[in-house]
């Protein structure tokens, strides 16, 4: 049996792949109450606002927008599980529910996304979702003291290890560590998906995706996308990309540049613009569609998807815009020596 | 920050190292982290590419100091931007420190003297934090000495290690620097030995780097550091050839091989190369000469450190020397009854000097501005005891406001004309570059101030000063404005400046002048008679033009139909590699080699062409003083990588219609226009009224649009101007300016012989390149063939100029960063520069609606050409 990683290249030779679009505005659109997001597990914290418990107390839910996604064309699906970890779950009281949140969602995009593929034989894929948190490596909390930290290094990394585990026990085929605002954060993740690795003695494809939290195209601990690229490369990810950030205008040129240097997929998943007075995305599928698929046109990207306020209608929109064209052809950049502080640094050869 | 090419070696700071510096570690025992932190910011300002943290010391908790010092850099960008090197002999403490880095470090080191299964134990870890990693030649039987164990010992971790899936990109080795010249005969050959199996290691393992810590070598000479700096020196002089690309040293502590005592150097070589027997005890025996000397410092500890303080003050002003200035102004002020005193006595009295030889002639800009620089120190050190005397600051002859004005980045002319009026006792409040009128009006209310001077480069700020002159007589003011700056002219002063405000305008040709002029516009006694004397000349200027039957114009028509008749039998044929090419890092050594030194010359006010220039009677010991600081300069920003040269090439199918030229884009099914100004001047017997657009075919042709910039100044200018050092501050932009026209000039090159390559076997000397003596031209929006600046952002676009490069274009269009070029490339064999000239407004008219843009704005951007 072809691994995962193969069959994922394979297809990606052949077209611009998609992935689905945000979790969050699409549950927020079922108008859920407190009781549906408590169920019945006897919970001592309110739990709405809690999305990934909906596994457990909505299934349905998750269904549907998993359904949904995979009906508008997305070649991969996500789990809902961007918050299942003991760091996130803490603020609702749920750690003890983490194994099963990752375990149950993976097993729900697994089935649906199987379901799929045998329905017309097209190759579908399941990304276990890991979050950054809320805690970060890089960055002290207090101004006063910025050599503080809220978290050290192998305590994130243990946190991640158990989310791994259970998403890799519900069946999903990669890792994507997604929403990268600390590059620390995620070599921490990186480091729990390799020592996951070699406790089963296979190979856990990792996915890469970074947020960028200024214009001038870096994320909060100050990493340029070619910096970030440099110092997360030893995972040796299927993808490597951006998400979330601004709109797709914005990510522009950070897309082109990660384009030139990466030797792996591509990933971009931007939010449906930028959002307006109240906080609302209002770009329209087409709009978004439009804007992204300049990216395919150039040949920089190859799997396309949607954050914060796209939906299945964005999803299905990009898909149409991109059928028939060429995918991205992975690069091959010189053998250099490259090391990186917030900005890359290469030694010539 | 990428390097390329030849100029590849990489320094490693090293303050940051408590075993290598005896301060670091005074800091981090006494648990001064803030002060520490300094150092290694200190340490990336100074060029470092890389720094070193080592916080290997017994009586430490190094886990701990690591782990502390990272977190606390990790907070600063401008440390955190440079990769990190975590160094310790302990492993505990790596890892400890690979927990809290980032982005992509190096650890220093692993090394197989715990035999295999340590060693790729450590190696994996470093593959799953994500670390580069150097690898110490050292084996369970020890360390190696020979050229044949080091290779043996490494070529072995590289087996290992590529097995096991490193990256052999990340892998760098150390193979150990050992001690020469100790009187053990084992030793003579420990540096051939790294240098030769250097070599042979790069051949046998490719992708890998070569490191060494050079303090070792040295070891024997510790306390002569005059000694232990050339044998640095001459050590990479020859290992760095032999493929060493890194090394652990104080980049400021490396001399210039060039620049080395002969009988010195000779003797470094005769030892490093193992040349004869007797090459220790001729090293020791020279080294005793040097001991307590500092070859800098030599020549300076002559007589005049024996003469007394003021007179050691002045002449450390004339010769801008700033070695001693600190102390012999702290010996000046422990003499004197108050701080303040030591400004207005023996410095100001050393400035006298300097201003009357300059005024003179007999001292030149670049000295000038080096005397500046010490003065600047000397005050610099006196402030904070005026400050705490509470007494009030020196009287200043008068208080000068500088801008360059919004829209403009250019400072190089403003900053020179500064210093000058700072060394004659003027208090110069410099509001730097872009400055808005408002800030300038408000700069002025609020500083009292006596005098606004104004510059700018670009001809768009010409009409940004009409506005500040504007301002000015709106809110009444009556103080005098100067303008300066390479597009103002006596003439457009008195136009359109001087018509503008009541009070006086005065034009200042050059710094030399500015003096004169500020020096007389605030005497009590002279000042009148002056205004008036330039009011006066300024009317007759302006009573000229309005009398003068204004040389005729042609209508649009009539010069259209004597454009120029190019043989179309000669347009250039399609390119070689048509499209866009993007450069991301030049090689400033090839650059260095394209210099046009005759411009640098004319930006320090020194006249004469260059090389005659350094052997001028007048000028020739200062033009070769400048240029001997050039190339040190130089030098260090080479082998430091100050600067990045990016640029790009576009090369695009097109056609001419009218004075148009359509640029077709192939890719993006889109059709740019360009349109160009036609001369209108009444030309005599058969010289053509020239367009840009008479070079290209109606029937299909090709044309090419660059963009070039010089990135990486900023950093080292904020260092500059920390130290008080205006000197380089204006040295570092100069040959910044002059790197940018090198890379035009090379690129239009590479544009002709190979991109284009309509001239494949082109073969040009340097001087003829100079003189252009090329088929084809580079014309660049703003400048004479095409003078409208609004251009610049059709260019930006087809070239994807900004993204590409990271040129960006202010609201007058000047480019940023300061140094750089942009403009067209034609190839027509007959295409020549030349000038627009005036134009009617016919052809203005004409123009807007080709741009599609209001009239007004047409005016706006031309109005240099319509006066």
């Amino acid at each position: 049996m072809t691994s995962a990683r193969e069959k994922l290249f394979a297809e990606a030779a052949k077209r611009v792949l998609m992935t689905d679009g945000a979790w969050g505005t699409q549950i927020q659109g079922f108008g859920l109450k407190e009781e549906d997001y408590a169920g019945d597990l006897g919970l001592s914290h309110d739990q709405k606002g809690n999305n990934d418990i909906l596994i457990l107390t909505r299934p349905d839910v998750i269904e549907k927008i998993t359904r949904s996604y995979l009906d508008a064309g997305s070649d991969i699906i996500s789990t809902n599980t961007f918050s299942s970890t003991q760091i996130s779950q803490a603020d609702y009281g749920a750690e003890h529910l983490v194994h099963r949140l990752n375990v149950e969602s993976a097993k729900l995009a697994r089935r649906t996304a199987d379901e799929y593929e045998a329905k017309d034989g097209r190759p579908r894929f399941v990304a276990g979702c890991v979050g950054p948190t809320n805690k970060t490596l890089s960055l002290s909390p207090d101004v006063n003291d910025p050599g503080y930290r809220e978290i050290d290094f192998d305590t994130l990394k243990n946190v991640y290890r158990e989310q791994i585990d259970a998403l890799v026990e519900g069946g999903v085929d990669f890792i994507l560590i997604e929403t990268v605002f600390d590059t620390l954060n995620a070599k921490a993740g990186i480091k729990a998906v390799l020592e996951a690795q070699d406790a089963l003695g296979r190979d856990i494809p990792i996915m890469l995706s970074m947020t960028l939290t200024d214009l001038s195209g870096r994320n909060l601990s100050g990493h340029t996308v070619e910096a970030f690229w440099y110092a997360v490369r030893h995972a040796k990810p299927v993808t490597i990309g951006l998400n979330c950030s601004f709109g797709a205008e914005q990510l522009r040129p950070h897309v082109r540049v990660l384009s030139d240097i990466a030797d792996t997929l591509i990933m971009i998943y931007p939010n449906a613009g930028l959002p307006n007075d109240l906080g609302e995305y209002d770009e329209l599928p087409a709009q978004t569609a439009a804007l992204v698929r300049e990216w395919a046109d150039h040949g920089q990207v190859n799997v396309l998807g949607g954050c914060c306020g796209s939906s299945p209608a964005h999803i299905a929109a990009i898909a149409k815009a991109v059928t028939g064209l060429k995918p991205r052809e992975i690069s091959h950049p010189p053998v250099l020596t490259h090391l990186a502080g917030l900005e890359p640094m290469t030694i010539a050869a | 920050m990428t390097s390329s090419s030849s100029a590849n070696f990489v320094n490693i700071g090293e303050r940051t190292n408590v075993t290598g510096s005896a301060a670091f570690k005074k800091l981090i025992m006494a648990g001064d982290y803030a002060k520490a932190v300094d150092v290694a910011r200190q340490q990336v300002e100074n060029g470092a590419q890389i720094i070193d943290v080592n916080m290997d010391e017994g009586l430490l908790d190094a886990e701990m100091a690591m782990t502390t010092f990272l977190k606390l850099i990790a907070a600063e960008p401008d440390i955190a931007r440079v990769p990190v090197m975590i160094d310790s002999s302990k492993w505990s403490v790596i890892e400890a420190g690979l927990k809290c880095v980032s982005g992509k470090p190096i650890v220093n080191s692993i090394s197989m003297k715990e035999g295999e299964a340590q060693f790729l134990e450590h190696a994996r870890k470093c593959m799953a934090y994500g670390a580069a990693v150097v690898v110490m030649a050292f084996d369970e039987v020890g360390q190696a000495d020979t050229k044949d164990r080091k290779v043996e010992i490494c070529e072995r971790a590289y087996k290992l290690l590529t097995g096991i899936g490193f990256p052999p990109e990340d892998i760098i080795f150390d193979p150990n620097v050992f001690a020469i010249a100790t009187g053990i005969e084992e030793h003579n050959n420990y540096a051939v030995d790294f240098i030769e199996a250097t070599r042979e290691i790069k051949a046998r393992c490719p992708h890998v780097h070569i490191s060494g810590g050079l303090s070792n070598l040295s070891f024997s000479f510790r306390g002569n550091e005059p000694v232990r700096r050339a044998m640095h020196s001459v050590f990479l002089y020859y290992a760095i050839p032999a493929g060493m690309d890194m090394a652990i040293v104080n980049a400021g502590q490396l001399d210039i091989y060039d620049q080395i005592d002969p009988a010195l150097r000779d003797a470094c070589e005769d030892v490093i190369l193992n040349r004869t027997p007797e090459a220790t005890e001729t090293m020791i025996t020279i080294a005793e000469r040097f001991k307590g000397t500092d070859v800098i410092a030599e020549k300076a500890a002559e007589e005049w450190r024996g003469w007394e303080v003021r007179r050691r003050l002045e002449h450390a002003l004339v010769k801008g020397i700033d070695a001693y200035i600190v102390e012999d102004t702290e010996e000046a002020r422990q003499q004197a009854a108050r701080p303040i005193e030591v400004i207005e006595g023996p410095l100001m009295d050393g400035m006298n000097v300097v201003g009357d030889l300059f005024g003179s002639g007999k001292m030149f800009l670049p000295q000038v501005v080096k005397s500046a620089r010490v003065m600047k120190k000397a005050v610099a050190h006196l402030i904070p005891y005026i400050e705490a005397a509470k007494e009030p600051g020196a009287k200043a002859k008068g208080r000068i406001i500088m801008a360059t004005v919004k829209g403009d980045v250019h400072d190089i002319g403003k900053n020179i004309v500064g210093v000058v009026l700072q060394c004659n006792g003027y208090e110069v409040i410099d509001l730097g570059v872009m400055v808005p009128w408002p800030k300038i009006l408000e700069a002025a209310k609020e500083h009292d101030a006596d005098i606004i001077g104004l510059s700018g480069l670009i001809t768009p700020s010409l009409d940004e000063m009409v506005t500040v002159a504007e301002e000015m007589q709106r809110i009444g003011m009556t103080i005098p404005l100067m303008i300066g700056g390479a597009t103002t002219s006596k003439v457009h002063t008195a136009l359109r400046i001087d018509k503008a405000y009541e009070g006086p305008v005065i034009h200042v040709l050059d710094a030399s002048r500015a003096v004169g002029v500020a020096s007389t516009l605030l005497s009590d006694t002279q000042a009148e008679d002056f205004i008036a004397k330039v009011a006066a000349e300024y009317q007759h200027i302006r009573d000229l033009r309005e009398g003068k039957e204004a040389n005729p114009l042609l209508s649009l028509e009539d010069a259209r139909n004597n454009a120029f008749p190019a043989d179309m039998a000669h347009i250039a044929p399609p390119p070689a590699q048509p499209g866009l090419h993007v450069f991301p890092s030049w090689d400033l050594a090839d650059l260095r080699s394209c210099i046009d030194w005759t411009p640098f010359f004319r930006a320090w006010e020194l006249a004469g062409n260059y090389p005659a220039i350094l052997t001028d009677e007048v000028v020739g010991e200062t033009a070769t003083s400048l240029f001997a600081d050039a190339q040190k300069m130089l030098d260090q920003i080479i082998a430091e990588k100050w600067l990045t040269a990016t640029g790009v090439v576009g090369l695009w199918p097109c056609r001419r219609e009218g004075d148009d030229v359509i640029i077709h884009l192939v890719e993006q099914e889109q059709h740019v226009r360009i349109p160009f100004l036609r001369q209108q001047i009444r030309k005599s017997r058969d010289r053509a009224n020239m367009c840009l657009a008479d070079f290209i075919s109606h029937d299909g042709d090709w044309i090419g649009g660059f963009a070039v910039g010089i990135h990486g100044i900023d950093a080292h200018i904020a260092r500059f101007q920390a130290g008080h050092d205006d000197y380089s501050d204006i040295l570092l932009k100069a040959l910044a300016d002059r790197f940018a026209e090198a890379f035009a000039e090379r690129l239009h090159q590479y544009v002709r012989t190979t991109l284009w390559a309509y001239a494949p076997g082109e073969q040009l000397t340097n001087e003829a390149l100079i003189k252009e003596e090329y088929r084809g031209i580079r014309p660049a929006p703003g400048y004479p063939a095409c003078p409208d600046h609004s251009l610049k952002p059709i260019l930006f676009d087809l070239l994807n100029a900004t993204p590409a490069t990271g040129i960006t274009l202010t609201d007058s269009f000047a480019m940023l960063p300061t140094a750089a070029v942009s403009g067209f490339y034609f190839g027509h064999q007959q295409a020549e520069y030349f000038g627009v000239a005036r134009i009617g407004h016919d052809q203005v008219e004409d123009y807007a609606k080709r741009r599609g843009m209001p009239l007004a704005e047409a005016e706006r951007w031309l109005r240099p050409n319509l006066d």
